[in-house]
């Protein structure tokens, strides 16, 4: 018997997951609990001489419980893994879609005008090295605003490999496909949309889905730093709280959001890709 | 004002580079008349190609004119259709789109129907009416070639430019294109200028066939005129009594000829058929001498291959 070879990659993820659970859960057993303590005994430290990273059974029952109610809202440093995340994404698409509108069209002048190109490139170079929370008491200073700082630092950290991605698939468009264009006497816009956008299409979508990823780390720290809400505000808040379940089960959901987006453009990638 | 379709005057065009340029053609001079099929033949190097893209529009020549149909050639336009080499299809359309992409071009006003409807009519007359919406990746060089003379005829141009449209298909598939092409020309009654490497090829399809002298600083130097009664058939074309004639003298041409400079401006007027016939003429008497000739044919045939 033969098993595809999806079949058993999927055996040994299994494999391994379990394992790893195991191994954490037998390193970090569940404090054995002298029945429920008052307030008074848990504040003396009556509950555990040792704090312990909590095991998979405790992170697993805190997420089933967190999931099943996402969206609750009981007050400003209580509120559902529903409403966290959905202020993050929000902030993250308010930010890339902004960095969209700019980083495509100027990515699309940078590709096709040699000129643009070597006037813009020692601006790109200096300012696409700096981690964008660098940008950040700036932006609080002149933006005066918490949340559009956040929103803006997601913007200038989306805004730089959609633009390279842009310029260099642009500047790549065969020379063939060009002049059929020019052949046809479409002029520039058309050219654009027609021949050199849909050419280009898959470097670009390249430089999106780079920029989406940089944007969802970045906005972790840019939350934590800003405060109120989102997922990394959260996280902080949890660790204020020393809730270190929450903690972990956070970081597990950035990562599977993280994984979403990506996939979502990743199936729009594969939708403008062409074989030559 | 020359009352020839299109007519090349004094055309060069030069290449810089760091040690000065180098004048690839200078001095070229062409007509081409309406619904005539016209090949160019040269050795690599002659600037044939940059010729064609001087008329194409695409390419700007350091000194000389184009005239086409009373105009100057000023950048491209949809009156001149070009098939390139590469067969430049847009791979993220399918082979209906890329042919209506071009009939969109050329008829803004029309409606879906009306651009869809054109352009199966053109692929119909390449035998592509199956594959309407098949990527070009899906397609063997030959389709693919096909779908690229569809887009060009589709937008009915008044000059037709191929590019050694068959240089990369094989000898069978290059054949029936061939014929598909004659048969389209005959019908539509097209004006083609075409660069090929292939002298049978260029006298099967011709009316006149242009040769270069090398490059640099190429010019025409002769202009061959391919007398062959039409329809033409590949099969029986080498039975006609000029054929041997006429490709004997193409390469010749080619093989002992094409790097000495022409004396002379406008290229020279030759038709090998006709001296060919009216030598045959003055021998009629003797069937040997026809025999012979055909002998001296086949012999030199079994020679040519370059």
């Amino acid at each position: 018997m033969t098993l595809s070879l999806n079949t058993r990659a999927f055996i040994v993820s299994v494999v391994l997951l379990v394992t790893l659970l195991g191994i954490w859960e037998a390193m970090n057993p569940v404090a054995p609990s002298s029945g429920e303590l008052s307030e008074f005994e848990l504040l003396m430290g009556a509950a555990d001489q040792q704090a312990r990273v909590p095991p998979p059974s405790v992170v697993l029952s805190h997420a089933w419980q967190e999931l099943s109610n996402p969206f609750y809202d009981a007050g400003p440093n209580d509120k559902g893994i529903g409403i966290q995340l959905g202020w993050s994404l929000y902030r993250v698409l308010t930010g890339y879609l902004a960095a969209m509108l700019v980083a495509i069209p100027l990515g699309f002048v940078i590709g096709m005008s040699p000129l643009m190109y070597r006037a813009l490139n020692p601006f790109i170079q200096v300012l696409r090295p700096i981690s964008p929370l660098a940008w950040m008491p700036l932006a609080l200073f002149i933006i005066r605003d918490s949340e559009q700082s956040a929103i803006f630092v997601i913007f200038i950290c989306s805004v730089w490999p959609m633009l390279l991605n842009t310029a260099f698939g642009v500047s790549g468009v065969r020379r063939d496909w060009v002049n059929v264009a020019r052949t046809h006497e479409l002029g520039p816009l058309r050219t654009a949309w027609q021949v050199i956008l849909p050419a280009a299409a898959p470097t670009i979508l390249t430089g999106m889905r780079i920029s989406i990823g940089i944007a969802w780390l970045v906005i972790v720290a840019a939350e934590m730093l800003v405060g109120g809400t989102g997922i990394g505000y959260y996280v902080w808040n949890e660790w204020n709280n020393l809730d270190l379940a929450s903690v972990i089960f956070s970081i597990l959901m950035i990562g599977v959001v993280g994984m979403l987006l990506d996939a979502g453009l990743g199936a729009i990638a594969r939708f403008v890709q062409y074989r030559e | 004002m020359s009352q020839h379709f299109v007519s090349v005057e004094g055309l060069s065009r030069e290449f810089p580079h760091a040690s000065g340029h180098t004048t690839v053609f200078e001095d070229v001079n062409l007509n081409i008349e309406r619904g005539e099929f016209v090949c160019i033949i040269g050795h690599s190097g002659c600037g044939k190609s940059t010729i064609l893209n001087v008329l194409a529009g695409l390419d700007e020549p350091t000194s000389g004119v184009v005239i086409m149909d009373g105009k100057e050639v000023r950048g491209p336009s949809l009156d001149r259709g070009v098939v390139f080499q590469n067969y430049s299809l847009l791979p993220w359309l399918t082979t209906l789109q890329n042919v209506a992409f071009g009939v969109r071009a050329r008829h803004a006003d029309w409606s879906r129907e009306q651009v869809n409807a054109h352009s199966e009519r053109f692929l119909s007359m390449v035998g592509l009416s199956h594959a309407l919406h098949k990527k070009p990746a899906e397609l063997s060089g030959g389709m693919r070639q096909r779908v690229s003379i569809a887009r060009a005829f589709a937008t009915e141009p008044k000059l037709l430019l191929l590019d050694e449209p068959f240089g990369a298909l094989d000898a069978l598939t290059r054949g029936v294109i061939q014929d598909e092409l004659m048969q389209i020309c005959q019908h539509t009654g097209q004006t083609v200028f075409m660069i090929t490497h292939d002298v049978d090829e260029a006298i099967l399809l011709s009316d006149r066939i242009l040769l270069m002298s090398d490059g640099p600083n190429a010019q025409i130097a002769e202009s061959v005129r391919i007398s062959l009664p039409r329809p033409r058939n590949r099969a029986d074309i080498v039975n006609h009594p000029g054929y041997y004639a006429i490709r004997n003298h193409l390469i010749r041409f080619l093989v002992a000829r094409s790097h000495e400079r022409p004396n002379h401006r406008q290229p020279l007027d030759i038709d090998p058929a006709l001296d060919a016939s009216s030598s045959q003429a003055n021998n009629a008497t003797s069937s040997q001498v026809n025999s012979q000739h055909t002998t001296h044919n086949t012999t030199s045939r079994g020679n040519i291959s370059c």
